[in-house]
């Protein structure tokens, strides 16, 4: 949170000494507020004040980065309670549990499946960020054997869930330059395990299970030297882990308390999978940093995926596609063309269902600045002087023989206008997507 | 170290609204904070799932999930889909009604002419049995509005993911003498994928406004969830997937502060009441 002119101000010497190149401290202190001058140029400020000026000029909610190279996962420097407000910046990460009581065989196939839960949604590549290797043996051979295996099983990025520090320490010395997160599995090692994650330089999640424990354990943890810690609350009860979870981000925010500015790291409690699902997608919409669970069946982890592309899709921007010619299928001279905007969900959504009419079929998206059918027509992006002027320049003259459009039902009243400046004959499609393929199976 | 939360407390709640009579009587709404923070304020009621049928299906598979509302859609009347009259959809919702015992939220087809035509009728059959009509919009909703106020039952106000209109059209409705407490706001649904995210954020905007005082934004929340998410490809590939996808786009609507979610999926209608068995808990 920034500071005010006031604020700074009254952390200055107040002598007015002019060294500064300011005739006051006032004048200097609220050149500062306005970014306008580095602290630096009073050589009179003291430790104490230098200290609290930097932290409040630090982000409210620490960014976490666990992994390294193009993978990582960065999490924490939210600024915000509600995406409406700007929007939420740093997805959170999903990750999956592998557990060390696994036979080899059994830890291979599910890091095999682990690797393969990647999916292409509305042209973004979206899939799990990490595995979490948990030391449920409780025997530390075990442990480092699985972590050996996961990490050379799989290139997403790794957390170190144990409570023996000379488990995580053996691990560590293997796989240090990935940089994996570690999660403190017993409080009473929280000493051992911050001073590995300073020696390593990785990042140290915490287990608390309270808001005031885990004051208590940030506070100490960085005294110890590490930075980028997480926070992990032990408590069965998920309404009362999304209260927390509020409590904490609406603390840092507003208060700029930094004890608690750290991004959350939640497990799923759930012992059902459809439970677990709705457990997950609480946190992911209730600001954890990362959720971590059980189940890795595609059909489990691909909606929870697409809760958090949409959780933290910007509002001021929605997804958009190229406006462009898009060839569904093997298109010919005589294959129909459809018209729709270049808002992403609307382009996916024909083009999808053009593809199950297996008709082939060439899709013109216009530019509407990636708004939707029935908004940027109201908005006046989707014209019939826009829809002709693409059919003039887009190259689809060359294309196809005939000179035939379809539009989209909600925007039938642009036929007439569209069929006297364009030349094209116009047909209404459906309004719904979903008549597409009936629509192209009998267009003629 | 003892943590000072800071705790948001608000002037304003969300009005109950009541439907159905008696020991079936089903009551939605009535909080004063966001979805599930219980140390800031209340829940009175807690969310409700109800099943949706078309009127010319069974409605058992419905009835065994356990909800304590049905929701019945007339897709039947729609001149593209059957044109059934009016007198043959009250017999059907007759029928129903008995069977399944409990207060039904009565949904047109879509079509505003068939509906104005349909609805009153259907409206005036169960006078007094305090249901839920649906669905007025902005341009049409004289007709839905008079006749449930005439025959005692609530309705569901429709806008097109805009707080405004949402506004608007309450303001609307009020005017012709409707009970605020007998509205219920439907701020459209979309599943999740399809710009889920719009109405997640419309519904926040919608709450935080109503707690801070805004009367005609007090009303609680409406979601047609298995409609929506029943007509995308992730859900038509796979019913495994479509069923997570229903869970998955009903558990983000709660958290955005739904009062009421309508399913079409009996398993995931299950599993997302077992959800808030669990997060209501306290
Ligand atoms: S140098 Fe520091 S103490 Fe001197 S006037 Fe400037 S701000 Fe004040």
């Amino acid at each position: 949170m920034a500071l005010s002119g006031l604020d700074i101000y009254k952390l200055l010497p107040k002598t007015n000494c002019k060294e500064c190149g300011f005739a006051t401290c006032l004048a200097f202190a609220m050149a500062l507020a306005q970014k306008k001058v580095s602290l630096d140029k009073c050589p009179k400020v003291t430790a104490t004040a230098r200290e609290a000026l930097e932290s409040a000029s630090q982000p409210p909610i620490k960014l976490v980065t666990i992994g390294k190279g193009e993978d990582k996962l960065e999490i924490g420097n939210e600024t915000v309670m509600y995406r409406h407000e700007q929007k939420f910046f740093h997805p959170a990460g999903i990750g999956c549990l592998v557990e060390d009581t696994l036979s080899d065989n059994e830890l291979t196939a599910r890091v095999a499946k682990i690797n393969a839960l990647t999916f292409e949604r509305v042209g973004q590549k979206i899939g799990v960020s990490l595995i979490c290797i948990k030391n449920s043996s409780g025997d530390k051979t075990k442990f480092v054997n699985a972590v050996k295996k996961v990490a050379s099983g799989s290139n997403l990025n790794l957390a170190l869930y144990s409570g023996n520090p000379e488990a995580v320490k053996e691990s560590l010395t293997i796989i240090k330059d990935r940089r994996p997160l570690i999660i403190c599995a017993d409080k009473a090692k929280t000493d051992d395990l911050a001073r590995l994650a300073k020696e390593f330089s990785a990042p140290l999640a915490i287990t608390a299970a309270s808001l005031d424990e885990a004051a208590e354990l940030t506070d100490k943890v960085k005294k110890l030297g590490v930075d980028e810690i997480m926070i992990d609350l032990k408590t069965d009860d998920v309404s009362k882990r999304i209260q927390d979870f509020t409590f904490m981000r609406r603390l840092a925010l507003k208060k700029n308390f930094r004890l608690l500015g750290y991004p959350v790291l939640a497990f799923t409690g759930s012992n059902t999978p459809d439970l677990e699902l709705a457990e997950a997608v609480s946190y992911v919409a209730k600001y954890a940093g990362l959720v971590i669970v059980k189940n890795i069946e595609k059909e489990f982890i691909f909606p929870l995926l697409v809760v958090r592309q949409d959780i933290y899709q910007d509002p001021q921007k929605p997804v958009q596609v190229e406006p462009k010619i898009y060839e569904i299928g093997k298109v010919t001279k005589d294959s129909p063309v459809l018209v729709t905007t270049n808002f992403s969900i609307t382009y996916f959504t024909v083009a999808c269902e053009v593809e199950s009419s297996k008709v082939p079929t060439y899709i013109i998206c216009c530019d509407s600045e990636g708004m939707s059918v029935l908004t940027a027509w109201a908005a006046e992006k989707f014209t019939a002087e826009k829809i002709a002027n693409l059919l003039k320049t887009s190259g689809i003259t060359e294309m196809v023989g005939h000179r035939k459009i379809v539009i989209p039902g909600y925007v039938s009243v642009l036929s007439g206008k569209l069929e006297e400046v364009s030349g094209w004959k116009v047909a209404v499609g459906p309004r719904e997507a979903s008549g597409i393929p009936n629509y192209l199976r009998s267009y003629k | 170290m003892p943590v000072e939360f800071v705790k948001e407390k608000y002037n304003g709640a969300i009005n109950t609204i009541e439907i159905g009579n008696g020991a079936k009587c089903v009551k939605i709404g009535g909080e004063t904070t966001l979805p599930f923070l219980f140390e800031e304020g209340a829940m009175p009621n807690q969310p409700v799932i109800a099943l949706e049928v078309l009127d010319t299906e069974s409605p058992d598979q419905a009835i065994a999930c356990g909800g304590r509302l049905l929701c019945v859609r007339l897709a039947s009347i729609h001149p593209d889909n059957g044109n059934r009259p009016a007198d043959e959809v009250i017999a059907s919702l007759g029928l129903i009604f008995k069977k399944c015992g409990l207060p039904l939220i009565i949904v047109g087809c879509g079509d505003a002419e068939k509906d104005n035509e349909v609805l009153p009728k259907v409206s005036q059959a169960f006078k007094g049995e305090n249901f839920l009509f649906g669905i007025a919009t902005q341009n049409n909703y004289k007709t839905l509005a008079a006749t449930c106020l005439a025959d005692g039952h609530s309705i569901v106000a429709e806008s097109p993911i805009d707080i405004n209109i949402a506004k608007q059209l309450n303001i609307l409705i009020t005017d012709m003498g409707f009970d605020p407490a007998r509205i219920v706001m439907h701020p459209t649904t979309t599943s999740l994928g399809y710009g889920m995210e719009y109405v997640y954020s419309i519904m926040e905007r919608g709450r935080l406004a109503a707690f801070l005082g805004d009367k005609m934004l007090s009303m609680p929340f409406v979601l047609f969830v298995g409609q929506e998410v029943w007509k995308t490809k992730e859900a038509k590939d796979s019913i495994a997937q479509g069923v997570n996808w229903e869970i998955a786009t009903a558990v983000s609507m709660l958290q955005a502060g739904g009062d009421l979610i309508i399913m079409r999926d009996p398993a995931a209608a299950k599993s997302v009441m077992k959800y808030i068995e669990m997060v209501m808990k306290k």
